[in-house]
């Protein structure tokens, strides 16, 4: 099909490319004048927070712009000569998945939960050629051999629901690439994934990368993911081009103040020293805790159970912070709503400065507010209908504070964020994901609790606003002496906040220590394979590996 | 300020805006009625069956008996959107209650309320409307009790649904936490984020309700002591190859605010949808 690649000729060109945004939006245009290009066989990163543009920047190669709302003004995009913004959506059609594949971000939404895998991965050859269904079949199993899936056999016939996030991630990377196209466009594809499935998702795209000389345009804003798998780096701030260079350019030497910041922003990896405390308060103490969920128990049919916990056992003084680290399904977000009486328990003790605490609501009623959490997602923790200075002084009002004392205290608590009291006369939707978060904050805040548990609660956000939001998780720490749980399965955050790391691996806690203990000093097979697995900067893989030997 | 943008996509809507106008068109009828009426809808004012637009002050004729169709009609707009109004209201109180306790507490308590649900679901409501008005003699307020019975369950499914997911949602789990009673959870913290679908269904319940009424006066079921439309199309049924007019001028009464209401819903459910505005809801 195609003719000999010329290794100088970029597969990808995009020479001052400029899109509109609609008049309502904060500025005129998404993407101003940037140009690019993408050599084959190598990847290029365009990194910027959300917001910047870069996921336009795809989505125009692709012609998925969102017309004519939103629409490329000017400039090219030269792929292999022809330039895609003056082809017919017919033409375009047949160079999308045969030329050009497309990775997204999510991928627990990007496969049709009613369509079996094979099926979708077929679609790809229906659309563009005729192929004898046995040959399908044989073609569809060697890209699920591919990327790596077990058992293609079996899973070419399963639903996609049968499959893990990064299963699926791998079945798009397989429909992506299945028609060996010579660009693949990537959006973020491992921002939904923990650290391991992460890791393993981007060695194998460097592999097949290596194997077939695909180009690769990969969209993150993570720097540690860029540092794992760019040739060259180009840094987006609000639709500009700040900073383009190699990746070893780009990250040794950064030239623009955005682009350092950005590599500023993201956690160390220093593992932060438990200060030795006198502090005798013992705020919670988790005894033997179990927690099994059972589903589809039918008339017909045994039901499934899933331990979630499995003799959980810590303690908590005033003052501290203790990591709940584990990659998702490992138990850690059940032991969190359990702390906090929102998911009942099987067995095991739960005592909260001493007090034993009961199950269900009578748990909630005796922990009085006392024990607050900060939720993972900020856009579904806020109320979109309450103001929120409402929303943060609700809760006092129902604790018997005077309404007066509680608008006071959330206007004090909106400064004490970093929102102004302006804030509180506005809704949830005119606020970014930082600013909700910092909102969520103030609202755990506003109970005067003793005990914070936050459950993931800047792994939605952007590494730079990431960093803003766990300093101020540390500033009302050290103001309000509050014990924390801190769940995540980022060790880079917890290394930086927790004075002590609870490994979780299917329900059981497999190392127990001091952060620097058990990042410096790793027991357990487990918890290396998740250090092993942080993306980071290359200075500090050797700053690691040196603390591990 | 949530104003505008509601009102920018309500206004998107050519046909809500035409809906609006006829619905408010007869609304400004309804209530004015006894002033704009020229005669008692049930008085024989004139000769029986009078052409329309051949006498002074009788625009669209008269029935059978000699009264005037335009004063019928005009009464009927009162009472055709008084039974249409107060039944929803009824409907919705009863679905949403249900809806919301089944979908707050789930297990046994929704599974018990759903069943008493489905009983409803699964005679005829057009059949049970008509037993139930039957039984207690027509009159405004059996026939407004009848058709609030047969229209709650659909409410009662729709909120059950919303509140089955906006009770996961994170800021309901925060409200649990900072100790809310769950009344009050209910009614401050998910009761708003399920209004827009409620509303959609609320306009289009009314429209439903005054198809009702006019099917039950059609079959000689209305309030007697009420002039409707129905019961205007009904009576003018036997004679309807003599007189078209007896039958066309309330039957379009019906088709225009039915659709109006149907416009009006479906301009609602683009205004209310702020989906399109970010993942807020």
């Amino acid at each position: 099909m195609s003719g000999a690649i010329n290794p100088t000729q970029p597969v990808l060109d995009i020479v001052d490319l400029s899109i509109s945004l609609p008049a309502s939006a904060d500025r005129a245009l998404a993407v101003e004048r940037a140009s690019l290009a993408v050599l084959p066989g190598q990847t290029l990163c365009v990194v910027g927070e959300s917001g910047s543009g870069k996921s336009m920047i795809a989505n125009a190669v692709m012609g998925l712009l969102p017309r004519p709302h939103v629409a490329p003004v000017a400039g090219r995009i030269l792929f292999e000569g022809t330039d895609l913004l003056t082809l017919t959506e017919a033409q375009m059609r047949e160079l999308r998945g045969r030329r050009i594949g497309m990775v997204f971000q999510e991928p627990m939404t990007a496969l049709n939960p009613v369509m079996r895998i094979g099926e979708q991965i077929g679609e790809v050859f229906d659309a563009h050629m005729t192929v004898p269904a046995a040959e399908k079949r044989r073609r569809i199993l060697a890209a699920l051999a591919d990327v790596g899936l077990p058992d293609p056999e079996l899973t070419i016939d399963s639903y996609p629901f049968r499959l893990s996030g990064g299963q699926r991630q791998r079945v798009m990377i397989a429909c992506a690439l299945v028609l060996e196209p010579v660009l693949l466009i990537c959006d973020e594809p491992t921002t939904a994934l923990d650290v391991t499935t992460q890791a393993q998702i981007l060695k194998l795209m460097r592999e097949l990368q290596q194997r077939r000389g695909t180009a690769v345009l990969f969209i993150t804003h993570d720097f540690g993911v860029v540092s794992e798998i760019a040739d060259h780096v180009v840094v987006m701030q609000t639709g500009q081009l700040v900073e383009a260079g190699s990746a070893r350019d780009v990250l040794d030497a950064p030239q623009h103040p955005y682009t350092r910041k950005l590599i500023d922003a993201i956690p160390d990896g220093q593992a932060r020293r438990a200060t030795p405390t006198d502090e005798v308060v013992r705020v919670l103490q988790v005894q033997d805790l179990c927690k099994t969920y059972r589903s589809g128990n039918g008339l017909f049919k045994r039901g499934r159970s899933v331990q979630a916990a499995k003799d959980i056992s810590f303690e908590l003084k005033r003052g501290e912070t203790l990591g709940l680290v584990g990659e998702s399904g490992s138990g850690k977000s059940s032991v969190g709503r359990c702390l906090v009486g929102l998911a009942p328990f099987d067995s095991g003790r739960i005592l909260f400065k001493g007090r034993h605490l009961s199950q269900g609501a009578a748990f909630r009623r005796e922990a009085a507010g006392k024990i607050q959490m900060v939720f993972q997602d900020p856009y579904a923790s806020l109320n979109p209908r309450h103001k929120v200075g409402s929303a943060i002084a609700d809760g006092p009002i129902v604790q018997g504070v005077s309404k007066s004392e509680a608008m006071a205290r959330a206007l004090e608590l909106l400064k004490l964020v970093g929102l102004g009291a302006d804030a509180a006369q506005r809704y949830p939707h005119e606020f970014s994901g930082g600013q909700r978060q910092r909102i969520a904050i103030a609202r755990a805040l506003a109970m005067q609790p003793e005990l914070l548990v936050a459950d993931e609660p800047v792994s939605a956000l952007d590494v730079s606003v990431q960093a803003q939001v766990l300093e101020l998780f540390a500033q009302v720490r050290e103001q309000f002496q509050l014990a924390m749980v801190f769940i995540t399965h980022d060790l880079r955050v917890a290394g930086q906040m927790c004075d002590h790391i609870a490994v979780m691996q299917r329900g059981e806690v497999v190392e127990y220590g001091e952060t620097h203990q058990v990042l410096g000093n790793p027991q357990h097979a487990y918890t290396r394979k998740l250090i092993a697995a942080v993306p980071r900067l290359t200075q500090q893989t050797q700053h690691l590996t040196m603390a591990v030997a | 300020m949530t104003k505008s943008p509601f009102w920018r996509r309500f206004t998107r809507n050519k046909g809500a805006l035409a809906g609006i106008v006829v619905l408010a068109i007869v609304v400004v009828v309804a209530l004015l009625g006894p002033w704009i009426a020229t005669n008692d809808p049930w008085g024989m004012v004139q000769q029986p069956f009078l052409r329309p637009w051949t006498e002074p002050g009788f625009a669209l004729g008269t029935d059978t008996l000699g009264r005037d169709i335009l004063s019928g009609m005009i009464y009927g707009a009162r009472i055709s959107l008084l039974i249409g109004a107060v039944s929803t209201v009824v409907a919705l109180l009863i679905g949403i209650t249900l809806g919301a306790v089944a979908g707050y507490f789930g297990g046994l308590i929704d599974s018990a309320l759903m069943r008493f649900t489905e009983i409803f679901q699964a005679v005829p409501s057009f059949a049970l409307a008509i037993v139930l008005v039957a039984i207690f003699q027509p009159s405004v307020g059996s026939i407004v009790t009848a058709i609030a019975i047969v229209s709650w369950p659909p409410v009662a499914r729709l909120v059950r649904s919303e509140f089955l997911t906006l009770r996961q949602r994170d800021f309901v789990q925060a409200a649990l936490l900072a100790g809310q009673s769950t009344p009050r959870i209910i009614l401050t913290q998910i009761l708003p984020n399920a209004m827009s679908p409620i509303i959609v269904m609320a306009s289009l319940m009314v429209a439903t309700a005054i198809l009702l009424e006019s099917s039950l006066s059609f079959l000689g079921l209305g309030d007697p002591n009420q002039m409707s439309w129905g019961y205007m199309v009904g009576s003018a049924r036997t004679v309807l190859r003599q007189a078209w007019w007896m039958a066309l001028f309330p039957g379009l009464a019906i088709v225009l605010t039915v659709l109006a209401l149907n416009l009006v819903g479906e301009g609602l459910s683009d205004g209310l949808n702020t989906r399109l505005d970010g993942r807020t809801k």
